[in-house]
């Protein structure tokens, strides 16, 4: 009776009608792939992407060159020299993140005591040379500018659960 | 000159026209074919397919073709050239010729020839050899094993595909067309009398065109791509064409055959209403998407299951239907038109 059951069911392709009925209930749902570069998915407040440098409001540049980003970066990328200037205060004369090291981890915007340095919501900044790369401090002090809005919405909407 | 005009050059004119008016519609409908089968499939796995290009990338066809055309075409150093290059050329061709004798409507036929079904045999049948061509001269094992496992699959499931029309035909008492439609006008459509050939007909034709579950030949897990690895550019666009230009010339034959060509379901008003080509068709449209849709629900059969397949289910069956049809024939009249 087994063996009759089993003939009658591939006989009748019972297997394949199942297949394509599902196949077909299928193709009626909702579409689950976002248009991509006309549509976007949504971000935490939390995505780390593009680093920037963030200024106080006043214009004066937050980073005060303590490196700490720089030792506990894990891909080493980042790369610090800094001198006092003139008015005593202590800054970096050089900051650069290497991006085809940064592994994205964001231990650097934890390490900074000041909020200076942070990875931003952007995550398109696909290049076509290395060397385009290779961000240095006037780079990353213009993505802190383009990016502040976002950057200062972010972290204020991130703030309570620090 | 006058009488040269009308008895030479003015029908040579009219016929080209109406050749045109079936090949152009035809490899435009090659290329929205193309698009489809992705739109089809995507929306089959909750994708969107192409979004692109023109709204909702309904000129992605153009694109690729216009990709495909201005790319280069590379031979390779041990391929024999004639025939590495004349193998995409037939293949196009078969896939073009015969349409000449797919019956669009009554009359509407660009050869009424009473051996039409033959014909339509004789050039599927054809269709190896722009494969087996491709194959040995690209002078690669990928391509050569490729065209290996199509011609052999072609083979086998072409005598399915003939032992199933000759139940259709001795049904229709007639090889021509446009006669077996007008008799399905008589006996209903054969896909209600023939209901389980129709089925296995479907089957075959999945195998004949290399279409999946069946795509053996383009494997790209073990062949890479088959018989066309070695083409680039417009002789691998003749081959592209030509196989959905076959998907389509399969699905015009199961219209004609099994799902009344142009006759409408039932001959009441407002069906009535609609021009026959029209009907047609919308037929072929709905085998074409038969096709589409194995695609997206099957897996790719093993080499072996394939041949099983062939010669153990499909011939023995449409053997044992087409003996029961004949014995069905002959016991009971039947009308003829």
């Amino acid at each position: 009776m087994l063996a009759l059951d089993r003939l009658a069911r591939t006989v009748l392709w019972q297997e394949l009608i199942k297949g394509f009925a599902l196949t077909f209930r299928y193709m009626f749902k909702p579409k689950v792939t976002l248009n991509y570069p006309y549509e976007k998915g949504p971000l935490s407040p939390r995505f780390r992407g593009e680093h920037a440098l963030r200024r106080y409001p006043n214009g004066e540049e937050r980073c005060i060159a303590c490196k700490l980003c720089e030792a506990i970066c894990p891909a080493q990328a980042i790369t610090i020299e800094s001198e006092p200037r003139p008015d005593g205060s202590r800054r970096t004369t050089r900051y650069d993140i290497d991006m085809t090291k940064c592994i994205y981890c964001g231990f650097c915007e934890e390490a900074c005591p000041v909020d200076a340095i942070v990875e931003g919501p952007n995550y398109e900044f696909a290049a076509e040379t290395r060397a385009e790369l290779i961000y240095t401090k006037e780079k990353l002090l213009a993505n802190g500018e383009r990016w502040e809005r976002e950057i200062a919405a972010n972290l204020e909407r991130d703030a309570p659960y620090r | 000159m006058a009488e040269l005009f009308t008895s030479t050059i003015w029908p040579v004119t009219v016929l080209v026209l109406r050749i045109l008016l079936v090949v152009v519609p035809l490899l435009l409908a090659v290329a929205y074919l193309t698009y489809a089968e992705r739109k089809i499939i995507a929306a089959m796995q909750l994708r969107q397919g192409p979004m692109v290009v023109g709204p909702y990338g309904l000129l992605q066809p153009l694109a690729d073709g216009l990709k495909l055309f201005v790319k280069e075409t590379v031979i390779p150093t041990g391929a024999n050239k004639v025939v590495f290059l004349l193998a995409p050329m037939i293949t196009f061709i078969l896939a073009l010729i015969g349409w000449a004798v797919i019956p669009f409507g009554e009359g509407l036929v660009l050869a009424d020839i009473n051996v039409g079904v033959l014909y339509l045999f004789a050039v599927s049948s054809l269709g190896v050899y722009g494969i087996i061509m491709a194959g040995w001269a690209s002078n690669s094992r990928y391509a050569f094993l490729g065209a290996l496992r199509s011609s052999a699959q072609m083979v086998s499931y072409e005598i399915a595909i003939g032992l199933i029309i000759i139940s259709v035909l001795i049904s229709a008492g007639s090889l021509n067309l446009s006669a077996i439609v007008r008799a399905q006008e008589v006996h209903g459509w054969y896909v209600f009398w023939h209901f389980p050939m129709f089925m296995l007909f479907l089957v075959a034709i999945l195998a004949e065109t290399n279409r999946h579950p069946f795509d053996l030949p383009e494997d790209e897990a073990s062949l890479v791509t088959g018989y066309n690895v070695e083409y680039s550019s417009m002789t691998f666009a003749l081959f592209f064409l030509g196989e959905y230009a076959n998907m389509i010339l399969m699905s015009a034959i199961t219209s004609v055959l099994f799902l009344g060509g142009w006759l409408p379901p039932l001959d009441i008003w407002p069906l009535t209403a609609i021009p026959g080509p029209l009907w047609l068709i919308l037929k072929i449209c709905l085998v074409l998407f038969v096709f589409i849709w194995a695609r997206a629900t099957l897996p790719r059969y093993r080499y072996d299951q394939l041949m099983r397949l062939g010669w153990k289910v499909l011939l023995p069956l449409s053997l044992a239907w087409l003996v029961l049809t004949a014995g069905v024939v002959v016991a009971f009249p039947i009308p003829r038109p």
